[in-house]
């Protein structure tokens, strides 16, 4: 008999800039606010899976919340660094181990474009120094090639960005809070055709922390909780288009987010349709529109007229980054994918404020990406 | 020679010499048959098989850097000119990422017809050899 799993806390620390704070701080100041809401101490927390990908080890985050002696694992997966901490705490509960876990991330990155290197990602040097290893390219190239096999418009990319914008309004969490209007995303600097500085997420900083229980020990604490249904992380299968790839496969294939995805519904027993709101990752607006088919949310080339269509705002049949997704909100890499279930959590709880979602929201859906392909899907019921 | 390419192994030997033009190499995992760009580093003969790639190709996407890269990993000069790179899909073979020369970028179509081109780039003050792809429209 499989155990469920509820998250019965969430804390988030402002994305953007905070320059009076590390990241290790804002990561623990989301802890500190997770366990309030949870109504628990952090002594009570006998295990936790943190991260971040350039702002330090998370387990010294012990030294601002109390040396418990809990059993901390530092998780560092590149952009899966928050969906693998989530994972981490998931089975930690899931396996009988432990009642309550802790999954944290954050980050702190600098200003401007991420800078990788190719020595870490198992490619020569020429790949780097001749300039052709940048994520921005990357994600370019791949919705250049979507825009002409499934007729996306130039216009809809920016929907996308104006929509994120007009929810980062909504949101106190979100860096970028002022709406701003199509025809000003389309004239923004072109940065990598066909995608504009405003269609662009920016690394950024932040924090975000959950709190995972087992269904007895929710219920001891009279949490208000939700189910966590499925939390999967998938590696690149062949054939696929990955960022950071000198070459690709002649033969096409599927892509991690596919494999997630699938995989997600099935451990959670659902399937799109039981979805009332998704974060997908939206590193730029055209990321958000290939991951609404790669999720199994719309066919290829739906996206033209669902979003012209208003559908994934959110008052739409299918509110899509509610809280203004990576665009808004910034992508500090370790906290990002962790956001978009705390996210999903507000929402179904109907704690979202002004963004949030009406009706009767019961399945949330999220999804990070990121190099060198991976991907990490959630489903949460409420 | 090949003293001067942004790497050793990139190109056939004497390919940079020679009337014929420059060719790639790649390298087939004999296990499952499938084509890497670059060779991998210190392979194993036993495991892999060397080959040409095709110079020419079609275009299968494409984008323009309008922005400096930071340094590093990025080696070119401080002053920067937009450049554009791409996928060229090598019929048979493999789609690889290269940057592309001589064409205006408003020219820049999916499916358009490319080949093979060496192109001097100035990496950390040094000029080197490097690969492009340029199209063979405008030469039919």
């Amino acid at each position: 008999m499989s155990r469920k799993i509820f998250i019965i806390g969430a804390g988030i620390h402002g994305f953007g800039r905070t320059p009076e704070r590390t990241g290790l701080q804002q990561g623990a100041f989301a802890a500190r606010q997770a366990l309030a809401d949870a109504g628990i101490e952090w002594r009570d927390i006998p295990c936790a899976y943190g991260g971040s990908d350039a702002a330090g080890n998370a387990d010294t985050m012990v030294n601002e919340l109390g040396l418990t002696g809990l059993q901390f694992t530092n998780v560092a997966n590149g952009c899966a660094t928050g969906g693998s901490a989530l994972f981490g705490a998931y089975s930690a509960i899931k396996s009988g181990e432990f009642d309550l876990a802790m999954a944290v991330g954050f980050d702190k990155h600098p200003r401007g474009a991420f800078n990788p290197l190719p020595r870490d990602w198992n490619l020569p040097d020429w790949y780097g120094e001749v300039g052709l290893m940048s994520t921005t390219q990357f994600f370019a190239m791949k919705i250049q090639r979507y825009m002409a096999n499934f007729g996306i418009s130039a216009r809809t990319l920016a929907m996308v960005a104006e929509k994120a914008f007009a929810n980062g309004a909504l949101t106190d969490h979100a860096w970028r809070r002022e709406p701003v209007p199509v025809d000003a995303i389309l004239g923004s600097e072109m940065i990598s055709d066909p995608l504009t500085k405003f269609m662009f997420c920016s690394p950024g900083e932040g924090g975000v922390a959950l709190i995972l229980a087992s269904e007895q020990k929710a219920r001891e604490l009279g949490a208000n909780a939700v189910e966590l249904k499925a939390a999967v992380v998938r590696s690149r299968p062949p054939g696929s288009f990955e960022v950071f790839s000198p070459a690709i496969d002649i033969e096409r294939g599927g892509s991690p987010t596919t494999n997630a995805s699938r995989a997600a519904f099935a451990m959670a027993g659902m399937g799109p349709e039981d979805i009332d709101i998704a974060q997908l990752q939206d590193t730029e607006s055209g990321a958000e529109i290939m991951h609404m088919a790669e999720n199994g949310f719309c066919a290829d080339g739906d996206q033209e007229r669902w979003i012209a269509e208003g559908r994934t705002r959110i008052d739409g049949a299918l509110p899509v980054n509610t809280d203004g997704g990576c665009i808004a909100c910034g992508e500090p890499i370790g906290a990002s994918g962790l956001r978009q279930v705390y996210e999903n959590v507000q929402q179904l709880r109907g704690r979202a404020g002004r963004r949030q979602v009406q009706g009767n929201i019961r399945g949330a859906y999220s999804h990070v990406y990121g190099a060198p392909g991976v991907s990490g899907v959630t489903i949460l019921v409420k | 020679m090949l003293v001067n390419a942004i790497a050793p192994t990139l190109f056939a030997v004497g390919s940079l010499d020679e009337a014929a033009g420059p060719r790639l190499l790649g390298a087939r995992r004999r296990a499952d048959g499938k084509l890497h760009f670059p060779c991998p580093p210190n392979l194993d003969p036993a495991e892999w098989g060397i080959e040409e790639l095709p110079v020419n190709g079609t275009l299968w996407s494409f984008t323009v850097q309008r922005f400096r890269l930071k340094s590093p990993p990025y080696a070119g000069p401080e002053a920067f000119t937009p450049y554009a790179v791409g996928y060229i899909e090598l019929p048979g073979a493999i789609i690889i990422e290269s940057r592309i020369v001589g064409v205006p970028f408003e020219r820049l179509r999916i499916g358009m017809s490319m080949r093979l081109v060496t192109e001097p780039i100035a990496l950390s003050g040094e000029v080197r050899i490097s690969f492009a792809f340029t199209s063979r429209e405008d030469a039919a």
